[in-house]
């Protein structure tokens, strides 16, 4: 049954537009999807290797940056934006990685701070190359049914879990952990930290870039406000991953249904709407003392503690 | 033939110097004991070795070829590998994923990977303890663990930093037979010991430091009657 379960959630959600969904519902599906792929590729980074990153919107921006500068410079569709973001974004993560995978610990996850922000500051600026803080209009949209975006995404969610799994389970994701735990014993038992830490961050760079090529594509509009977006990108990242369950297969998904329909429900309610970062920070906090593994992770501690409620009645 | 060649070795951290003009050879398929009093700078040999300082003067070679400047994974790749005192296991692994993941160094394939990770807890006597999660192991154990993950890494030479200290004498046993039985497979060992009756019994010969530089270098009875030794460990003889 295990076994399957993976087979059976695709199919499930192969066949889930078919059934004529509200393009409201398909469009917090397609969100869904996209913070679990986000998620998933900060999940290889810092929950397998340990290497804690507080600006994944540097690697979102640039995939969807790559996307809409193919479309306003050059004219070609934003689609290509997903086969350009592996060779712009592998760039830009082998020259992030040179700079701040010397350091380790806080003080990387402070370094990637840092270039999230500094690429929303260039993004702003560069006025005549990026187009500033007017961003970029996909004029031109390919499809206006959700359905095709859905297709697209699923797609990619997909490739992206087979990848990690691959990863995971074979020499990569052991030498990944391995840095995790203990970076002196990783590299005395012959592994090239520096190298596999690059290759950590080059697949989840690359993921992250596909996830923002899409986003591009999706919404027809970006900006620097929007793409390279310290809160609502880099910290969502992490809280997706966080309550679904650092280093876990399945807790990005969990997280990003989570963080979505909570988003979304808080921001339905007239009054608490502009408080919804209130309410995240509220969460974590809760997350990190009673479920420091997320939902996933803690499974059995999260079964019990709802047992322990229901035993009295 | 010289397995490994520490000739002429230095290291300052600043006007400090840890370790002054160190010299010695280990032969293939020795053990060789490396002892002194506390601060003698038996460790930081080590990690002059195994490449986590580079000397400050002098070279080490292994196999006749210079290894000083290397990175210790490269060192890990030509075949030193090493334990570390304060025992470092990959907490949040399990007794065999820790042994597996050192097992890769040699081999992409799962399958060969993981072969020789369970041999090599077999011939650790760690077999029984393979799913356990490796903080959770009493100190014996994670010492012996240790041992596991750098043989798991094939090396022809060992380097074993206080593996038998605070070990209770039924796992002091346990640990000079697998040190023997690891010798009997022909890897070349060099240990730190403080546990005199060990290095004494095990060691085909001894260096000796003090101070940062060699006192002495010799067998084990040569060892156990030198003066200097003796003073070192003892304070200066008294005229009686």
């Amino acid at each position: 049954m295990k076994k399957y379960f993976p087979f059976i959630i695709v199919g499930l959600l192969a066949v889930l537009p078919l059934i004529g969904l509200s393009s409201y519902v398909m469009h917090i599906l397609i969100l869904v999807i996209m913070w679990s792929v986000i998620g998933m590729a900060w999940n290889l980074l810092s929950g397998y290797c340990g290497q804690v990153s507080f600006g994944h919107a540097a690697f979102f921006g640039t995939g969807a940056y790559s996307a809409g500068m193919l479309y306003s410079k050059l004219g070609l569709s934003g689609w290509w934006g997903l086969p350009a973001s592996i060779i712009i974004v592998t760039c830009f993560a082998l020259v992030i990685g040179y700079i701040c995978l010397r350091l380790r610990g806080p003080f990387f996850a402070l370094a990637t701070l840092s270039m999230g922000v500094i690429l929303r500051i260039v993004a702003e600026n560069l006025v005549d190359f990026t187009g500033g803080d007017l961003g970029i209009m996909i004029r031109e949209r390919t499809w206006v049914e959700k359905m095709w975006y859905y297709y697209i995404i699923l797609a990619i969610a997909c490739g992206t879990f087979i990848v990690i799994k691959m990863v995971i389970e074979s020499k990569l994701g052991y030498y990944f952990v391995a840095i995790r735990e203990d970076q002196d014993a990783a590299e005395s038992l012959g592994i090239n930290t520096t190298f596999y830490k690059t290759i950590a961050l080059c697949l989840s760079a690359v993921l992250t870039g596909f996830a923002g090529a899409f986003y591009t594509n999706y919404m027809g509009y970006i900006d620097p406000k929007v793409v390279f977006a310290l809160h609502d990108i880099s910290i969502v990242t992490i809280m997706v991953v966080m309550v679904g369950g650092v280093a876990t297969f399945w807790g990005p998904a969990v997280g990003a249904i989570i963080m979505v329909l909570l988003a979304e429900i808080i921001r339905s309610i007239p009054t608490l709407g502009t408080a919804h970062h209130t309410f995240f920070g509220i969460l974590l906090i809760v997350i990190i003392i009673f479920l420091p593994n997320g939902i996933v992770g803690d499974f059995p501690k999260l079964k019990r503690l709802i047992g322990l409620a229901r035993r009295p009645s | 033939m010289s397995l490994l060649d520490v000739k002429k070795v230095s290291r300052f951290f600043g006007g400090l110097s840890a370790l002054t003009n160190v010299s010695f050879e280990v032969n293939k398929g020795d053990i060789v004991g490396l002892i002194g009093p506390n601060g003698a700078g038996k460790t930081t040999l080590f990690n002059v070795v195994n490449g986590f300082y580079k000397p400050s003067k002098g070279e080490v070679f292994f196999r006749d070829r210079t290894i000083s400047g290397l990175k210790p994974h490269q060192i890990c790749q030509q075949g030193i590998a090493r334990t570390f005192q304060v025992v470092k296991p990959l907490q949040r692994m399990s007794v065999f994923d820790n042994v597996l993941a050192s097992a890769f160094l040699r081999t992409a394939s799962r399958v060969e990977a993981a072969e020789l990770a369970l041999d090599i807890l077999q011939f650790t006597g760690l077999s029984e303890e393979r799913n356990t999660i490796s903080r959770g192991l009493p100190l014996g154990m994670r010492k012996r663990l240790e041992i596991a993950r750098a043989l798991a890494t094939q090396p022809e030479l060992l380097l074993l930093d206080e593996s038998f200290a605070g070990l209770n004498p039924t796992e002091l046993n346990e640990s000079i037979q697998i040190i023997r039985k690891i010798r009997e497979k022909g890897i070349t060992i060099m240990i730190i010991e403080h546990h005199m009756k060990v290095i004494m019994s095990l060691s085909d010969r001894i260096v000796v430091l003090n101070y940062g530089e060699k006192i002495a270098e010799g067998t084990p009875q040569e060892i156990r009657h030198n003066p200097l030794v003796v003073e070192a460990y003892l304070g200066e003889t008294q005229s009686a």
